[in-house]
């Protein structure tokens, strides 16, 4: 049992380095443990951790997706547009479509056009901030109808919505690893693609799934930030992709595939998010934040290596 | 007054010949409403004056930046109007066009180095006064202030802060008892602000150093309820801002005049191409015994 524990808890740096965290804030800092603080931690990280569900799912196939970013800015753009003149539905419909068709392309050129992820992903991730600033000319989208707005800012039952999206989308993403042949195929295919290939599986279309995955995943996560800010603007989402990978591999995924999993991605966005927080309440200077959170990925990344 | 002749018979002669006027601006970033604004002054004067006009955008990139400064040199244009992405890096794309002879006017920020003809801008340490002051005067001398930051290390971040600092260090009564970055991004402005909100929840005014950060803040604010009893103060008057200002929402905001400062660069780059002067009025004063 205590054996079980330990190799958890070393398969799961982000859970420890996050529990440390928490106990260190907690005690240094009077404001850091109380419910409020923490579920407004817990509902800025619902944004990264969203995106982060797709990313799990992509790079445990072997893949990896920097368009996320990118993917959310046009998807909020382009919705924005929609709700702002009365059409709520419509536009959370398109923004996913665009999240859709934006992962089904970069799934289409990966895996037809055989050209390494990286690559083709990075290509989209300037494509789609191009077509973002295109079409907003650089000029924010504000101002949502109250319903919209709710998406972001409400709460049911005393729990914000985006924290509740986030749990759905979490067990939405555990149910397909754990109870579908899509999710038994994303581990295999991250283990071995040749072997998987070689057993008769359509690698390809599963492939274009997963990415189709991450892209609607973004468009999710870029409903409740455009809620909560009462605007969409073409700057959201840059640098998602890399908060976004080192949420998972926080989580304990490895970059080479074939292994990890969506709960380490939660605590993996915990952990990023409560150090921004921490930082925040510590009143850090800001020229030596972006160094702190460095050195505890580095940290939380040895930790699991360190068996 | 015969080169006042002069330079009318050859503006006369060019636009009857057509030998165009190339004016090139290299703007820092289109990713924000400001220096949109700042790009249609300088068109629109650029229209008016029957100027051809280039724009390249650098993307808040220095490196590309330079390559940029460097298509402009190439494509010849009469004068180089650069808003830097930063005062340091844009010294050697400045130096680039000083050995190619075509004259320097930065807009916003400054340049650090090389020979520039003029520099046209808003003074970001008397706005930051001005913000102090109106934060000061609001709280009556008494109450506890969050400053939220800029891109740390920017120039725009150190004046403002400067100048705010100046001000309200003059009350012994105001502390400013947190200074965080939200980066000049909105939604850093939310999230930093709803931290911020946990450990000061006393704070009775915020100062941000642009009305991004200062508009994110203040959904922050909304969300927790305190928006009656928080003053925010922001930097730029973008139009959202001024709106949010006109709402009764953001207590006032720092307007800079983006298009203006557009138009005002390619006006004077004008004149210096016809007259190879520049004329500034300096304001007159009265004196009396």
């Amino acid at each position: 049992m205590l054996n079980k524990t330990l190799k958890f808890m070393r398969k799961n740096p982000a859970l420890v380095g996050f529990i440390a965290l928490f106990i260190i804030l907690s005690i240094f800092t009077d404001s850091f443990f109380n419910v409020y603080n923490i579920v407004n931690v817990i509902r800025q990280v619902s944004i990264m951790a969203i995106i982060g569900f797709g990313m799990t799912l992509v790079i445990i196939s072997g893949g990896i997706d920097l368009s996320v970013g990118s993917t959310f800015a046009l998807s909020a753009v382009l919705m924005a547009s929609l709700v702002k003149e009365g059409n709520i539905l419509i536009g959370i419909f398109v923004g996913i479509l665009v999240g859709a068709a934006m992962g089904a392309f970069n799934g289409v050129v990966i895996s037809k056009g055989k050209i390494q992820p990286f690559i083709v992903t990075l290509a989209t991730m300037a494509i789609g901030r191009s077509l973002t600033l295109a079409y907003t000319e650089g000029i924010p989208i504000s101002l949502f109808p109250d319903q919209f707005r709710f998406l972001g800012r409400g709460d049911i039952l005393g729990i914000p919505v985006p924290i509740l999206i986030m749990f759905g989308i979490f067990f939405l993403s555990l149910y397909i690893l754990k109870k579908t042949k899509l999710g038994l195929y994303i581990y295999a295919i991250g283990g071995n693609e040749e072997a998987t290939k070689l057993s008769g599986v359509n690698v390809d279309r599963y492939k274009i799934v997963i990415y189709m995955l991450s892209g609607i995943f973004s468009a999710v996560s870029a409903i409740i930030l455009t809620a909560r800010l009462n605007s969409a603007q073409a700057t959201f989402g840059q640098g998602y992709e890399l908060d976004a990978i080192a949420t998972v591999v926080l989580g304990g995924a490895s970059l080479s595939g074939g292994k990890g999993g969506v709960l380490g991605t939660i605590f993996g966005a915990l952990l990023l998010g409560t150090i921004n927080n921490g930082m925040n309440l510590m009143n850090i200077s800001p020229f030596y934040q972006d160094l702190v959170k460095g050195a505890i990925i580095l940290l939380a990344v040895l930790l699991e290596k360190g068996d | 007054m015969k080169k006042v002749l002069l330079v009318s018979f050859l503006v006369v002669l060019i636009s009857v010949f057509g030998f165009s006027v190339k004016i090139g601006l290299s703007v820092s970033t289109l990713n924000n409403p400001f220096f949109v604004d700042l790009v249609n002054g300088a068109r629109d004067k650029a229209e008016e004056l029957d100027v051809e006009f280039l724009v390249v955008d650098a993307r808040d990139d220095p490196a590309k930046q330079l390559n940029d400064v460097e298509d402009l040199i190439r494509q010849r244009v009469d004068v180089i109007l650069i808003n830097p992405t930063d005062s340091d890096a844009i010294v050697s794309a400045v130096e680039e066009a000083n050995d190619a002879k075509i004259p320097v006017i930065t807009v916003d920020r400054s340049a650090n180095g090389g020979d520039v003809l003029l520099h046209i801008a808003s003074d970001n340490v008397s706005g930051g006064r001005m913000a102090g002051a109106f934060i000061a005067e609001k709280l009556g001398g008494q109450g506890k202030v969050i400053e939220l930051v800029g891109v740390p290390g920017t120039s725009s971040a150190r004046e403002r802060g400067q100048g705010f600092n100046q001000e309200i260090s003059k009350y012994s009564g105001i502390s400013v008892v947190a200074r965080q970055t939200a980066n000049y991004n909105r939604a850093e402005g939310l999230t930093v602000m709803e931290n911020l909100l946990q450990a000061y929840p006393d704070v009775d005014a915020v100062f941000a150093h642009n009305d991004e950060m200062a508009l994110g803040a203040l959904e922050a604010i909304k969300a927790a309820g305190k928006l009656k009893d928080i003053i925010i103060v922001g930097f730029d008057a973008t139009p959202d801002a001024v709106a949010s200002v006109e709402n009764g929402e953001l207590s006032a905001t720092i307007a800079q005049q983006p298009y203006e400062m557009g138009s005002m660069a390619v006006e004077k780059a004008y004149e210096y191409i016809n007259t190879n002067t520049i004329y500034f009025p300096v304001p007159l004063s009265l004196v009396t015994k």
